[in-house]
């Protein structure tokens, strides 16, 4: 490993460390919900980061439609990859906490609806990914991303319709948290973020790396193939 | 040669014609010789529309077995019992719509001729659209006799609702359709892909048409976002269409 990386890696560990600190220690017990609560550092900081990561991947997508390159192609599939954990970090964690303070595993309200629908469409753009054949995967997989962008509004606002039950969102939701709380949430985001970053950087490490390998073995095979 | 067959080798020209000879752009004869073809071969075959409906009728079937409504209890269940039939059934009429195309390397005629991609991609979206149409009138006598469904809303909205929730459905599944082509086991890939991006949609036809059914509130916000998301789906197919045909 290369020193940056290595000093990448070691300051995402030092900050998930201090993220769990503030999570456990610094911030307050809830007065009503109690420790369960706790859980709110992860599952909040890890629902932005896949977000941000399917944002990204639109935007590496329509890239990619516009101006052919490798470079977007590997960036789209190692975001949808690693916002796919992060958000399967948010429909586990979801349930463990709504169980104790809604006495409910789970209900189809809005947030929580539209979470595992974008969930079920970034899995199928992956199966779309393994199920393609040869070099029109990454054309097929971005158009499938267009779509899944745009569905999105579509998706939040029929569920929408419904009657919500989930706590209205920590941002211009009209909540109050206590400053401490609001630091937790921060730095976790801030290490969740870090963590998803080197995992990105990994992921396309690989994936530049299995375009390399294809690419000679192609070459190999074709020269093999040509009349001397 | 027979009368018959000097006729089939004239409509085959005229196909010819039609899509090879003529390449002007944005021409409609593309998109008209496309959609003659494909009804003709339906017509001749019944395969798509057949196999369409028998699915429907025994999607409602079991459904009925597995719900066992009564009177009040199936006007609360019937739109989301006859759009999930519809959308099953709808997958095998898409499933067909381009395999056929790739016999006698027809798709890859089209690749290479100047005709506009958009042409191709619209006549098929019709072609879909009125195979399902049928099939939705054929059904829906079958379900309301099945089911013992009287409506208590505006009942004239429902054939809006169809057209909409239709168009949603083909214009979406014939672009899919199209994609899945490229994968391997396409027939399963396809519900895998359309499923999801539809959901939103379906929400609509089914909320829409319980809402009729039952008479309790007013349709106009499904109705809307369906006619929102016709336009939003279709602009994104026409404009991805011309890539996605052309991807290698």
């Amino acid at each position: 490993m290369k020193t940056p990386v290595l000093i990448a890696v070691v300051l995402t560990f030092a900050l998930l460390a201090f993220g769990l600190y503030q999570a456990f220690v610094v911030a307050p017990t809830e007065q009503t919900m109690g420790d369960v609560q706790r859980i709110f550092y992860y599952h909040v900081p890890s629902a932005w980061t896949a977000f941000l990561l399917f944002f990204v991947n639109f935007f590496a997508s329509i890239w990619y439609l516009f101006r052919r390159g490798s470079v977007s192609d590997a960036i789209a599939v190692t975001t949808a990859e690693v916002g796919v954990v992060f958000c399967t970090i948010v429909l586990i964690t979801g349930p463990i906490w709504a169980r104790p303070v809604w006495g409910i595993w789970w209900t189809w309200d809005a947030r929580l609806t539209s979470t595992l629908l974008l969930w079920l469409i970034y899995i199928s753009y992956l199966i779309l990914r393994r199920f393609s054949t040869g070099g029109q995967t990454p054309v097929l997989a971005a158009a499938l991303a267009v779509f899944g962008f745009a569905d999105v509004p579509f998706v939040y606002l029929s569920i929408r319709y419904f009657r919500t039950q989930h706590p209205q969102p920590v941002i211009g939701g009209g909540g109050s948290l206590h400053p401490a709380m609001w630091h937790a949430v921060l730095w976790n985001w801030l290490a969740f973020s870090a963590l998803a970053a080197l995992l990105c950087w990994f992921r396309y490490q690989l994936e530049r790396k299995q375009k390399d390998v294809e690419e000679t073995i192609a070459l190999e095979s074709m020269l093999e193939g040509s009349p001397r | 040669m027979s009368t018959a067959a000097m006729q089939e080798s004239q409509k085959s020209e005229d196909f010819e014609k039609a899509v090879v000879q003529t390449p002007a752009r944005g021409e409609p004869k593309v998109l008209w010789a496309t959609l003659a073809k494909d009804l003709r071969l339906e017509w001749r075959s019944k395969d798509a529309i057949n196999s369409m409906i028998f699915f429907a009728l025994l999607v409602v079937v079991v459904f009925s077995f597995a719900f066992d409504p009564n009177g009040q209890e199936s006007r609360q269940i019937a739109g989301g019992l006859i759009w999930v039939a519809f959308l099953f059934a709808a997958v095998v009429a898409l499933n067909q719509t381009w395999a056929r195309e790739l016999r006698n390397q027809v798709l890859d005629a089209y690749r290479v001729s100047t005709a506009a991609a958009n042409d191709l991609f619209l006549a098929k979206v019709l072609g879909n659209f009125l195979f399902v149409t049928v099939l939705e009138l054929v059904m829906t006598p079958i379900f309301v006799v099945f089911y013992n469904l009287r409506v208590l809303g505006a009942w004239y909205l429902l054939p809006v609702i169809g057209v909409l929730g239709t168009w949603a459905l083909v214009v979406n599944g014939t672009f899919f359709a199209a994609i899945s082509l490229r994968t391997r086991s396409r027939e399963v890939m396809l519900p895998l892909i359309l499923f999801p991006i539809s959901i939103p949609a379906l929400m609509g036809m089914v909320e829409a048409t319980k809402i009729i059914l039952t008479g309790e509130s007013s349709v106009k916000f499904w109705i809307v976002l369906l006619a929102v998301y016709d336009l939003v789906f279709t602009i994104v197919c026409l404009s991805l269409f011309e890539t996605v045909l052309n991807a290698e």
